[in-house]
């Protein structure tokens, strides 16, 4: 057993942050919060705060990267040292590159990279405090950030977690489930047609219980679409 | 570097399966051929080579003692790690390793931990101080698709063919194996389906490969669980597919841990 290990998640039914197994924690979400960048947008979520940026479509460099389609899709995923308890250090690691590859999986069916030829659209994603679920948060900001940028896409792509804590399904991990849990599954999700865009997992679920997780997670996606949607809203207007 | 396909390729492999066919005769469920050897090194503590069709790995076992993490004092620590060297493909390149490295050695690393397949607590020499440490190394020979299965395939066999060396006053004597094997205690396999327009194929090989819009691999262990999952490619999946893929990969893993 690890150290630090709970003995109970959940306890007459509430989860540890006194939740329900189906609750999410509170999302907030601002677009336009940087100057310079094309496209911007600030995601709280729970105890996690992840600005992204969006630069481009631009020229690319260096130059051998280009298409002559279609415009490239780049993202990173960056955490800074102090965003979580033991410092992590500077620089790209092995999870951030693996992170950044499937943030752009998930963005990039949306994205009509046909209108750009030989361009590159950059998504920075910075990841200033963590508590779980950065890649989620991370995702759910780039794609705020992408329409900010003014970049024509089929529609926004929310993203979600569900997981397994104590025998138990539930929706969007905080830290100690996170840690101490049996399960996570984060997705990403196109809600105009339903299509998946992002999905991973580890830990152990039966194929009931892997149903029932993808379901809530699906649902929670939804719940995160309405909060893009009023971001955008928010600041360019309209009812 | 990025193989390019053509579009006569793409529109024939495409047209081949909405006639429910493969390019190389197998059916949509069907592995290519698979061949599993095992202790094909003398120096590594376990090893085994796996062939899928012509695709070719070759993972490596290799035990040292060192300290635990401080959270888990009493576990040994695992670290899976791959190479794909340029001798194994045109597209691929030397220097440090790319995402397509880093993403096949997490995925095969999260099968084996996430199964908890090798009881990491039996492998405590010294609580908090000494435990062993397990180096999975992948080593990819002949790149012609699927890799994922191929590696993880291989990882499972190595670790399962693994014997640890000698410990004498706290030094280890490599050159003397003890017939004393590591606690593997599941055999967690990874199976990969690729979507190519409206069609769901088992084990994608390179020619498939190039041409899928989403890769989906799942890995199961010997209960019937699944332990890990992940999607690639830049295309999407509905909801009834993945649950499709789910269980179709719950079957095909029975059939895949058959070789170990």
């Amino acid at each position: 057993m690890k150290i630090g290990q709970p003995e109970k998640f959940i306890i007459d039914g509430k989860r540890l942050d006194g939740r329900k197994p189906d609750e999410m924690r509170e999302v907030k979400i601002q677009a336009g919060v940087l100057k310079r960048a094309d496209g911007s947008a600030l995601v709280e979520w729970g105890g996690n705060k992840v600005i992204a940026a969006c630069y481009g479509p631009r020229e690319v460099h260096p130059r051998h990267l280009a298409k002559s389609d279609k415009a490239i899709l780049r993202c990173t995923y960056n955490m800074a040292p102090f965003s979580v308890s033991d410092r992590k250090r500077p620089g790209p690691d092995r999870r951030s590159v693996e992170i950044s590859k499937v943030t752009r999986l998930a963005l990039e069916p949306v994205i009509f990279t046909n209108l750009y030829p030989r361009t590159t659209i950059d998504v920075f994603i910075e990841v200033l405090q963590a508590n779980a679920g950065t890649r989620c948060t991370g995702i759910t900001a780039a794609s705020v950030a992408l329409a900010d940028a003014g970049i024509p896409m089929r529609d926004l792509v929310p993203a979600c977690a569900a997981g397994k804590v104590g025998g138990e399904v539930v929706l969007d991990l905080f830290d100690i489930e996170d840690n101490y849990g049996e399960a996570d599954l984060p997705v990403a999700l196109i809600p105009k047609n339903n299509e998946i865009t992002l999905l991973q997992m580890d830990g152990n679920f039966t194929k009931k219980e892997f149903e029932k997780a993808l379901d809530l997670a699906i649902q929670g996606c939804m719940k995160i679409y309405e909060l893009q949607k009023g971001a955008l809203r928010e600041r360019y207007g309209g009812e | 570097m990025e193989e390019i396909v053509s579009e006569i390729k793409k529109d024939y492999i495409a047209s081949l399966l909405d006639q429910g066919k493969r390019q190389d005769g197998r059916g949509f469920d069907d592995y290519r051929e698979i061949i599993v050897e095992k202790g094909i090194s003398n120096k590594a503590e376990g090893s085994a080579l796996v062939r899928i069709g012509d695709t070719q790995v070759m993972v490596g076992v290799k035990l040292a003692v060192g300290e635990p993490f401080p959270d888990m004092p009493d576990s040994g620590v695992l670290t899976t790690n791959a190479e794909l060297i340029p001798l194994a493909s045109p597209t691929f390149e030397k220097g440090p390793p790319d995402e397509n490295t880093i993403e096949l050695a997490r995925v095969v690393d999260r099968g084996i931990r996430e199964s908890g397949c090798i009881d990491l607590e039996k492998l405590c020499i010294a609580e908090g101080e000494k435990v062993w440490i397990v180096f999975v190394d992948i080593h990819v020979l002949d790149y012609d698709g699927n890799l994922f299965d191929a590696s993880s395939l291989g990882s499972i066999a190595a670790l399962l063919d693994t014997r640890l060396p000698k410990i004498e006053d706290g030094r280890i004597l490599y050159g003397e194996k003890t017939r004393k094997k590591l606690p593997v205690v599941d055999k967690p396999v990874e199976t990969t389906y690729a979507k190519i327009g409206n069609n769901i194929i088992l084990d994608p090989s390179l020619d498939e490969e190039l041409v899928m819009d989403a890769r989906l691999t799942v890995a199961t262990t010997e209960k019937g669980e699944i332990c890990a999952m992940q999607k690639g490619g830049a295309g999407t999946y509905t909801r009834e597919e993945i649950l499709d893929i789910v269980s179709r990969s719950i079957d095909k893993g029975k059939e895949l841990r058959k070789y170990l």
